[in-house]
């Protein structure tokens, strides 16, 4: 008798471990959604690890205002067939208000100020536990993630000082105020989340498969042309058959040349490929720590 | 589900060593030689190394991802690391040698299936091998690999091989490890890492790779006692499941099936299995590690932290524990007679320490009985109480239901990890 799990299957095993396990330690939990495909996968989990019942956490996206018109539209798709609550916060709104000033110059991006808007919807709604669908593969600092990450009453994160974790026992237990991230998906690589997608015929964003859009070439990384980008006078837009591998605001998400049209295809393309997939995430290549600088700083 | 995906299994493995052993640089090899390190990743690596001065490309870059580290060029903390082969995927515990290293260590082997010990060929069996042995052996990593490297430095004899195999089983007599293999390799070059080594004929068995790739671990597992902590009670409330009440959790031990009976812990009424639920419908029967929900024949009152087990083949059910306890906090030592928060599967008590039997000297395996100061990366056996009785078994049967965790009331911190003798 065989009673070996394949590898998918353990991992989704682990993954609806950790859900249940927030269900249960924390009171108010969130799932941090922001239409990528690690945040679509993190909430089909939830659906499975809750079903029949509904999935007991709201999603938040925090809206930069800079986005693909195609995400909202998934999301607004996924919260309705799930029957999911939705609550949105505008990084537009901190800027009105003053709380934040917006970027200049060329590269400007509004994903560092998502920071605020996160960390202050994660105060209005008093919520215990954020859920994201960071991966230990994806960056360096994120390999030294825990599951259950604790946070300050400032939202921020201290990596040296971080709780081990053994066996699958997690310890969520904090002072009133402060709060935890947890990470359900943190054993999945790329390739391991394309493959269960695959399997489980999960719907996708069409952003994800290869498509003709207009494009321009910034320190060589392709972006998709949108009002939100200013060129600068050297660059030309010029259109190209493309994919995301990540899905993230206009400004900071490169497209990657692709004829990939099918998840079949898209497999095939991330196994043999030769760039991680942030590779493609100017928000990535400010310095060699940002991630980390922006993640003891609030962010995900 | 295809064939092939089904045979993918996974399989998690810890590497104990220093970068004077050449873990960094076997680390590489093995994502290397797999092609798990990305263009963009090397590239950026060579830049800094580059940059630093060094000589050719650190590869401990890969795995020191915090400023902290890479400015003091040492590890901090456990790294995980992934790769995978047409046959398997492989998650790496990469834990450092020096700082916090019991801490790091137990962390990384709590899970992992195999532990790779790197002994340098020239300097032999060292107090960091026992000490790194005698850890696999405390949290049951059910197979060991000696790996001895740098053997193109000692021209690839055999002696040196041999001398090493023989000085680590005299060792390892003293310890509980059941499945021990040695693998004579040079990470630097390549022998035997990945692809057969010309250098060494005298050499009849595997590369590392081979061996991850095919070490039996669906046997890791206990699929003879039947134990299911209850996580999480789900109830839809809503009209087409009004009356569903399903107990959600992960299988610890043990094959359940539709009509078995279970007795709930800790009240002891007994029931049957009505049905076995997964999103993707309904099973017929369920073993570790399944994330499963099962519906019951009589309603009887069950929540996290009750446990349910076959009639004939039951936990103990116990106030009074014996463990080993590895103790993590660095701020403050265990309290003799201190109290506790108890975390044991999905059940959460308050303890107090009773008793020190004694501490272990982790390089030499001595009991030390004159001196009972449990500071941060001691080891030591002690009797703790419980307020509540815990469903156990001892840890060499399950280290699911055999670990506990301590965590310290004022700070919230998990200080301690205990293995229940």
């Amino acid at each position: 008798m065989n009673y070996s799990l394949s590898h998918l299957k353990e991992l989704e095993s682990e993954s609806i471990f950790i859900l249940r396990e927030v269900a249960a330690q924390f009171e108010n939990s969130v799932i941090l959604f922001s239409g990528g495909k690690d945040s679509i996968l993190m909430t089909y989990l939830a659906v499975k690890a809750f079903y029949p019942a509904k999935v007991p956490f709201q999603l938040l996206h925090v809206d930069t205002g800079h986005n693909f018109q195609e995400t909202l539209d998934y999301r607004d798709n996924l919260v309705k067939e799930y029957g999911l609550k939705l609550k949105v916060g505008y990084v537009q709104d901190a800027i009105d208000n003053g709380y934040v000033k917006e970027e200049s110059g060329i590269n400007a991006s509004r994903n560092g100020l998502q920071i605020y808007t996160l960390l202050d919807e994660l105060e209005k709604g008093k919520y215990d536990a954020a859920l994201g669908g960071g991966r230990r593969d994806e960056e360096k600092a994120r390999a030294k993630e825990r599951f259950f990450s604790h946070r300050d009453e400032f939202g921020q994160w201290d990596p040296k000082n971080q709780r081990p974790e053994l066996w699958n026992i997690f310890n969520g237990r904090k002072q009133h105020g402060e709060h935890f991230r947890v990470f359900p998906i943190s054993n999945w690589t790329e390739l391991d989340v394309w493959q269960y997608l695959a399997q489980e015929k999960v719907p996708l964003p069409s952003l994800y498969f290869a498509h003709e859009r207009p494009v321009i070439e910034r320190d060589g990384i392709l972006l998709a042309h949108s009002p939100f980008i200013p060129l600068k006078d050297s660059e030309k837009v010029f259109q190209e058959m493309v994919r995301c591998r990540t899905i993230g605001d206009v400004t900071c998400t490169g497209v990657w040349k692709s004829n990939a049209k099918t998840i079949d295809e898209i497999i095939q393309e991330v196994a043999t490929s030769r760039m991680t997939e942030r590779g493609g995430r100017s928000d990535d290549k400010r310095s060699e720590t940002s991630m980390e600088d922006r993640k003891k700083e609030g962010y995900f | 589900m295809s064939n092939k995906e089904r045979e993918t299994e996974l399989l998690r493995f810890t590497t104990a060593g220093s970068v004077d052993d050449g873990k960094s640089t076997l680390i590489g090899r093995l994502l290397y030689d797999s092609k798990s390190i990305f263009q963009d990743q090397y590239d950026q690596i060579e830049a800094i190394s580059e940059r630093r001065g060094e000589e050719g490309v650190n590869l401990a870059l890969l795995t020191d991802g915090l400023k902290a580290e890479r400015e003091q060029g040492i590890t901090i903390d456990v790294a995980y690391r992934y790769f995978s082969t047409p046959k398997r995927k492989f998650i790496i515990a990469d834990t450092p040698g020096h700082i916090q290293y019991t801490r790091n260590m137990v962390t990384g082997a709590s899970t992992a299936n195999v532990a790779l010990l790197l002994v340098d060929a020239r300097k032999g069996v060292s107090e960091q091998t026992k000490r790194h042995a005698i850890i696999a052996s405390l949290l049951k990593i059910p197979h060991v690999v000696v790996c001895i490297n740098k053997m193109d430095l000692v021209d690839y004899e055999e002696e040196a091989y041999n001398k090493i195999r023989s000085d680590f089983k005299d060792f390892a007599t003293k310890l509980d490890v059941t499945d021990v293999s040695f693998i004579p390799l040079s990470a630097l070059k390549g022998d035997n890492v990945v692809d057969r080594s010309q250098n060494m004929d005298w050499y009849n068995g595997t590369t590392l790779m081979y061996y991850l790739e095919s070490v039996h671990i669906s046997s890791d597992h206990n699929f003879i006692d039947c134990r299911f902590p209850v996580q999480y009670v789900i109830r839809p409330y809503s009209d087409e499941y009004h009356d569903f009440r399903g107990y959600a959790g992960r299988i610890d031990g043990g094959v359940f099936k539709i009509g078995d009976t279970v007795v709930a812990l800790p009240s002891g009424f007994s029931t049957t299995i009505k049905a076995i639920h997964s999103f993707d419908g309904e099973l017929a029967e369920a073993h570790p590690p399944q994330s499963v929900t099962f519906t019951l024949n009589d309603e009887i009152d069950i929540s996290r932290g009750d446990m349910l087990v076959r009639p004939n083949n039951q936990p103990d059910s116990s106030q009074n524990i014996e463990v080993m306890l590895c103790w993590f906090d660095h701020n403050r030592p265990l309290k003799l007679k201190g109290k506790y928060s108890l975390k044991h599967t999905t059940r959460e008590v308050r303890c107090l320490v009773q008793e020190i039997k004694y501490k272990l000297d982790i390089n030499t395996l001595h009991r030390i009985q004159d001196n009972f100061s449990i500071e941060s990366n001691d080891i030591a056996r002690v009797s703790i109480r419980t307020t509540k009785p815990l469903f156990v078994d001892k840890y060499s049967k399950n280290r699911n239901t055999g670990s506990i965790i301590l965590v310290d009331e004022q700070t919230n911190n998990t200080v301690a990890a205990g293995m229940i003798i």
